[in-house]
């Protein structure tokens, strides 16, 4: 049984959690047009790693808050617990998210706003 | 189908003596001390013309066809533990066909059908038990979606009959149907030719017959790198240093992710522990498999007596073999308010092996963009059933670099595409 250190509420067995998957899956912005094989990256693409992995967690049988952990999935040992919407900062978890070939996706480029044209003609 | 080997002649194919009833006379007489040897351990060569990695019963028997149909015997199975030793060995070994889309139909009654004379075609005994798979509902609802569901079977022509509670406890006495409990018993579903087999005898009888024709099967090796000379793939690195093949099969179950990124190749997978144990031994009490995906419990009882229950998956991704506590409690609970007999058993063993579930719960049997890299994966909780339809119809897939009419549909561009084989609601649990 795990114990799962809540941000909020403290240490409770993992029972009143739910885990979400893949931490830092970002949707592609509908203003990015990308074909069907790099929105599939998004959708079904899972990194999966035997070692340290990065995912989501929801308190659901208490506060009910979404949390991120990174948690090794060969001795099931929580590396850090941080907030939803931030980065880790522990250097085994900096490192695996520096390193996921998500990184790299074409899916997710085109999470961030596309590149505005400013050019000098652009105004005219 | 298979060309079977000539099941009245006194060797197999390759020259191996059978076993049989004289043979066991023979070796009684000397004292069991010297049998045959199933299959050697040799050195892995320099190159060959197929790899399969992986030695569960679907590696094997994929390795099996390619020697037994396709002519190809330069083949090597490389294993990092022992044979079986992943979710082959610590599977409930239940077997069915009763999927409900076209394509589940076809390649799990494709499996069913081989197993049928597997026994005979390999030469040894699996244990092949068509003692009947019942699967139970617990509210209107789940019965009425269960008719459909039925009805969807029977129209591919598997059988499958609706039975209602009486009937039920006439065919297995020891249940519970008093309709107050939490989850009662509303009515279920059987399939008359489903059953059992004995895990091991599976792999080591695909072993055996591999072996007999010629295939290299060399445990104790671990693949640590998938090496590609731009789109293709040139070979594997392993624990026994560097071997050449242009054409490599991954059938690693759970591990298929951290072979998928030793070549670049992404997959959908989650890897999570399922959990089964059993009870010490009783007296034949139960001559039927039951199934409740409402209560997230399955049950049968194995040769030996034990009672053989499985669990629901894990919530969380690991490659640890084993899982969480509250899992097979949740289990345990359900079984004993079905059948109140059980709770007077002590637990014998319990154990997890690590699953690759996949999103539509259906496997992957697939090219990828690495020229000659295959990938047999995704048989999540419930790949047993299907090892003979998987490994020949995978066979032919690497034979001919491209897949046959079964194994079209379970192709990677699925997830693409978004012609996904969706079969949570026959495969949501574990079995
Ligand atoms: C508890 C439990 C209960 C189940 N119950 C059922 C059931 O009732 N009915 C059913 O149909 N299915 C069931 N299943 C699912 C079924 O066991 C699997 O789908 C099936 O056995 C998978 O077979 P396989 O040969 O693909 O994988 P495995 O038997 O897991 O074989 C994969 C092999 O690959 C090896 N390997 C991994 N990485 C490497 C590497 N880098 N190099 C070399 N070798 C490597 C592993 O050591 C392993 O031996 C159950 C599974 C579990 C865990
Ligand atoms: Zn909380």
């Amino acid at each position: 049984m795990l114990l799962i250190d809540c941000p909020h509420c403290g240490a409770r067995d993992e029972t009143e959690f739910a885990c979400g998957g893949e931490a830092h899956i970002a949707r592609p912005l509908a203003e990015n047009t990308i074909s069907d094989a790099e929105f599939a990256e998004y959708l079904f693409w899972r990194d999966n790693p035997k070692g340290v992995f990065l995912e989501r967690w929801c308190h659901t049988a208490g506060c009910r808050r979404w949390f991120n952990a990174a948690r090794d999935t060969v001795t099931h040992e929580f590396i850090e617990i941080y907030a939803m919407g931030s980065l880790p900062k522990s250097k085994a978890a900096k490192d695996a998210y520096a390193s996921a070939w998500r990184r790299q996706t074409a899916s997710e480029k085109a999470a961030k706003p596309a590149q505005k044209t400013s050019g000098k003609g652009a105004k005219s | 189908m298979a060309e079977s080997p000539d099941r009245g002649a006194r060797r197999l194919p390759g020259g191996k003596p059978k076993y049989s009833v004289f043979s066991l006379m023979r070796n009684a007489r000397r004292y069991h001390q010297d049998w045959q040897q199933a299959w050697r351990s040799p050195e892995p060569k320099k190159s060959y013309d197929a790899i399969i990695i992986g030695g569960g019963g679907h590696g094997l028997a994929t390795a099996y066809y390619l020697a037994a149909v396709h002519r190809i015997t330069n083949i090597a199975v490389i294993e990092k533990g022992w044979l079986g030793g992943g979710n082959t060995g610590r599977n409930t070994t239940i077997i069915r066909s009763n999927y409900m889309w076209d394509e589940s139909a076809a390649i799990y009654d494709h499996a069913l059908k081989l197993w049928e004379g597997l026994t005979q075609d390999l030469n040894f005994n699996l244990m092949f038990s068509q003692r009947g798979v019942l699967t139970i509902a617990h509210s209107w609802h789940e019965l009425r979606e269960m008719s459909r569901r039925v009805h969807a079977i029977r129209l591919n022509g598997i059988d499958s009959d609706i039975l209602t509670p009486d009937q039920i406890k006439k065919l297995v006495p020891i249940i519970n149907i008093d309709q107050s409990i939490r989850y009662p018993v509303m009515g279920g579903f059987l399939q008359r030719r489903g059953g059992t087999a004995r895990h091991d005898a599976v792999a080591w009888g695909y072993a055996r017959a591999a072996d007999d024709l010629g295939v290299d099967i060399i445990q104790n090796c671990e693949v640590t790198g998938l090496r590609r000379k731009g789109n293709r793939i040139e070979g594997v690195e392993t624990t026994k240093g560097f071997i050449k093949s242009p054409k490599v099969g991954c059938v690693v179950a759970g591990h298929c992710s951290v072979l998928g990124d030793m070549a670049d190749i992404r997959l959908p997978i989650a890897s999570r522990p399922l959990q089964a144990l059993v009870s010490e031994p009783i007296k034949p009490e139960l001559d039927t498999v039951i199934m409740s995906n409402a209560v997230h419990m399955y049950i049968s009882q194995s040769d030996k007596g034990e009672m053989v229950l499985g669990a629901g998956v894990d919530k969380y991704n690991s490659y640890a073999q084993r899982g969480s506590f509250p899992v097979p409690e949740h289990m345990i609970a359900a079984a004993v308010e079905l059948f109140p007999i059980l709770s007077r058993l002590r637990m014998l063993r319990h154990w997890g092996g690590i699953v690759d579930t996949c999103p539509d719960a259906s496997p992957i049997l697939s090219k990828t963009d690495v020229k000659g890299l295959y990938f047999n994966c995704g048989w999540g909780t419930g790949g047993f059933k299907a090892t003979p339809g998987s490994g020949h119809v995978f066979a032919d897939l690497i034979a001919n670099d491209r897949p046959n009419s079964i194994a079209a549909p379970y192709a990677l561009d699925r997830f693409q595409t978004g012609l996904l084989i969706d079969e949570h609601g026959a495969a949501g649990v574990a079995h």
